[in-house]
């Protein structure tokens, strides 16, 4: 079959290939490399620009962006972390013990909240929690608080927050993992008398990591990328690195600090994906499929 | 923790019966939004953006799916590994590398050829580019999986049969492909209507809802951004469920 027709196989490869050409190097090659490029540019005394290390000194030179930068890392990680133990109970319930009718709606349920727009779920625990917010006014009204609270704009709240909105993108590809689990290696496993928190790490959890993984990575990145959840909802002098990084592109104008803010963060998000693939033995292409 | 979920469903409940100012508060409110410019109008560049990258992003993401499926060429896994790179870069640093690498283009065209390139500039073109360049991912994502379950027999069996190459492509591959391409074009055109974080860096004058909504929530919010809210909400529900009703059950990412 190939070798009948050579000639036309080269050109459709051709048609194909020039626009994904374009797409893979235009967006997302040479912008990189304007990126990291720029990271190293800096403007001297006179008003010239040449090579520099200066962006990147200034990050390590001042406490507050390198404490940012730590900070959410560390609050990334953690987020990840609760998103999953969150998770696989739910998923698990989903795909095991639930009725198979009620299964598909369980599904619909879980899936719609994530086509809502991550703006619009904050906002309605900002509805919720403020001081003339919803459930201020109801404990108000019961007679558990004297005087509202300020219920936003704190750590907890914020951790909550980003826990919410990035739950669905581990649950999904949780469920489908799950799903292919046979029930009888459970049961199995019950039979010979072993105990559910055995069944869980030795069975259930094993057998579903490539969709942990798959799970973690996108919430991680999600959470480490975000700025509307952090910003509205965190505490106004805890800053999140992604708003470091407004803050010297749009309000300072400051290009090269804000590039090299982007790659120090590009850098922090590939690293700890390659460390959590490499320590749990999975293969990238395996893992976002 | 599913009820939580049920919450983000409609949030417009709770605060509905427990405060009555909200509740009267939303009745002329509603009516209002389609008197209010700002928001109408970000709205509208929202759609036009969506169109767009729905558009592109499916027709290059149908091309990559065949050229990862049925081509074979030299570095394919390198390309491939670059295809997906964009699930794993923020997008916030989506947004920033794409600014600068336009604006440095933007630069040179204007220096060495004295060209005015109007569309490198923030604004809707670089809107529209930077949200391509990380959904092409997810439609090339759906419209592989199909493409991978195809029978190339079919194929063989039309040109046997005497068809030529355009007309299986659109009779036969085409066909198959259809609802994975409906779908991707649907998933393409909600995540670019809700996108922020890429967009945040690329808009210029005319601001997509998000950021609109945005700006007014963090400069104090008013009962029309619920009543916006509910109007989004009920909308991408739909397209949701319409598009989960599609057969298209398994959605990446």
């Amino acid at each position: 079959m190939k070798n009948s027709k050579p000639h036309k196989i080269r050109w459709s490869f051709i048609i194909f290939f020039i626009p994904v050409a374009l797409w893979l190097f235009l967006l997302i090659v040479f912008p990189h490399l304007e990126l990291l490029k720029m990271s190293f540019t800096g403007t001297d005394f006179y008003g010239k620009s040449g090579f520099t290390l200066e962006n990147y000194g200034e990050f390590f030179k001042e406490p507050i962006y390198w404490r940012t930068f730590a900070r959410t890392a560390l609050y990334s990680i953690f987020v990840t972390f609760i998103v999953l133990v969150i998770s696989l109970p739910v998923t698990f319930y989903i795909t095991k013990i639930a009725k198979i009718k009620s299964q598909g709606f369980l599904t619909i349920l879980v899936l719609i909240p994530f086509w809502v727009s991550e703006l619009i779920r904050v906002y309605g625990w900002i509805i919720l929690l403020r001081e003339s917010g919803v459930i201020n006014k109801f404990l108000l009204k019961i007679g558990i608080f004297k005087v509202p609270h300020e219920m936003l704009y704190n750590d907890i709240t914020m951790v909550m927050g980003l826990v919410y909105t990035s739950m669905l993108f581990m649950i999904v590809p949780i469920i489908g993992v799950m799903e292919s689990l046979d029930d009888a290696l459970i049961e199995a496993a019950y039979d010979l008398g072993a105990k559910k928190t055995t069944i869980w790490r030795k069975i259930i959890i094993p057998y579903v990591t490539p969709g942990i993984m798959s799970g973690s990575i996108i919430v991680f990145m999600l959470v480490l990328g975000s700025y509307l959840t952090p910003k509205l909802m965190g505490g106004k002098n805890a800053l999140w690195f992604t708003e470091q990084i407004y803050n010297s592109m749009i309000i300072y104008f400051n290009w090269n600090q804000g590039a090299a803010f982007g790659f120090l963060l590009l850098l922090l998000s590939s690293l700890i994906i390659f460390v959590a693939l490499k320590v749990t033995r999975q293969d990238f292409k395996e893992v976002v499929k | 923790m599913i009820l939580a979920f049920n919450n983000s469903m409609f949030p417009s409940l709770p605060w509905k019966g427990f405060t009555l100012d909200w509740f009267f508060g939303r009745g002329p409110d509603k009516i209002g939004i389609f008197h209010d410019d700002s928001n109408l109008r970000s709205i509208f560049t929202s759609i036009r953006v969506a169109v767009a990258v729905s558009a592109l992003s499916t027709l290059v993401g149908t091309m990559a799916a065949f050229l990862f499926e049925h081509e074979d060429f030299k570095f394919k896994q390198a390309f491939y590994f670059l295809m997906l790179a964009p699930l794993v870069i923020p997008g916030v640093i989506l947004g920033i590398s794409i600014l600068l690498f336009t604006n440095a283009v933007g630069l040179f065209f204007e220096d060495k050829l004295g060209l005015d390139m109007r569309f490198l500039a923030p604004g809707y073109w670089l809107v529209v580019f930077g949200q391509f360049s990380f959904i092409t991912t997810i439609t090339t994502m759906t419209i592989s999986a199909r493409l991978k379950k195809f029978d190339r027999t079919l194929e063989e069996a039309a040109y046997n049969l005497g068809a030529n190459k355009l007309e299986v492509l659109r009779f036969i591959t085409l066909k198959y492909l259809r609802p994975s391409i409906v779908g991707a074009a649907a998933i393409a055109f909600l995540m670019s209507f809700e996108n922020f974080n890429t967009t945040l860096f690329l808009v210029g004058s005319d601001q997509t809802l998000p950021i609109n909504l945005y700006l007014q929530v963090r400069d104090g919010s008013t009962p029309v951004i619920n009543a916006i809210a509910f109007i989004l909400i009920t909308f991408t529900s739909i397209v949701a469920v319409a598009n989960l009703y599609g057969g298209n059950k398994k959605n990446q990412t």
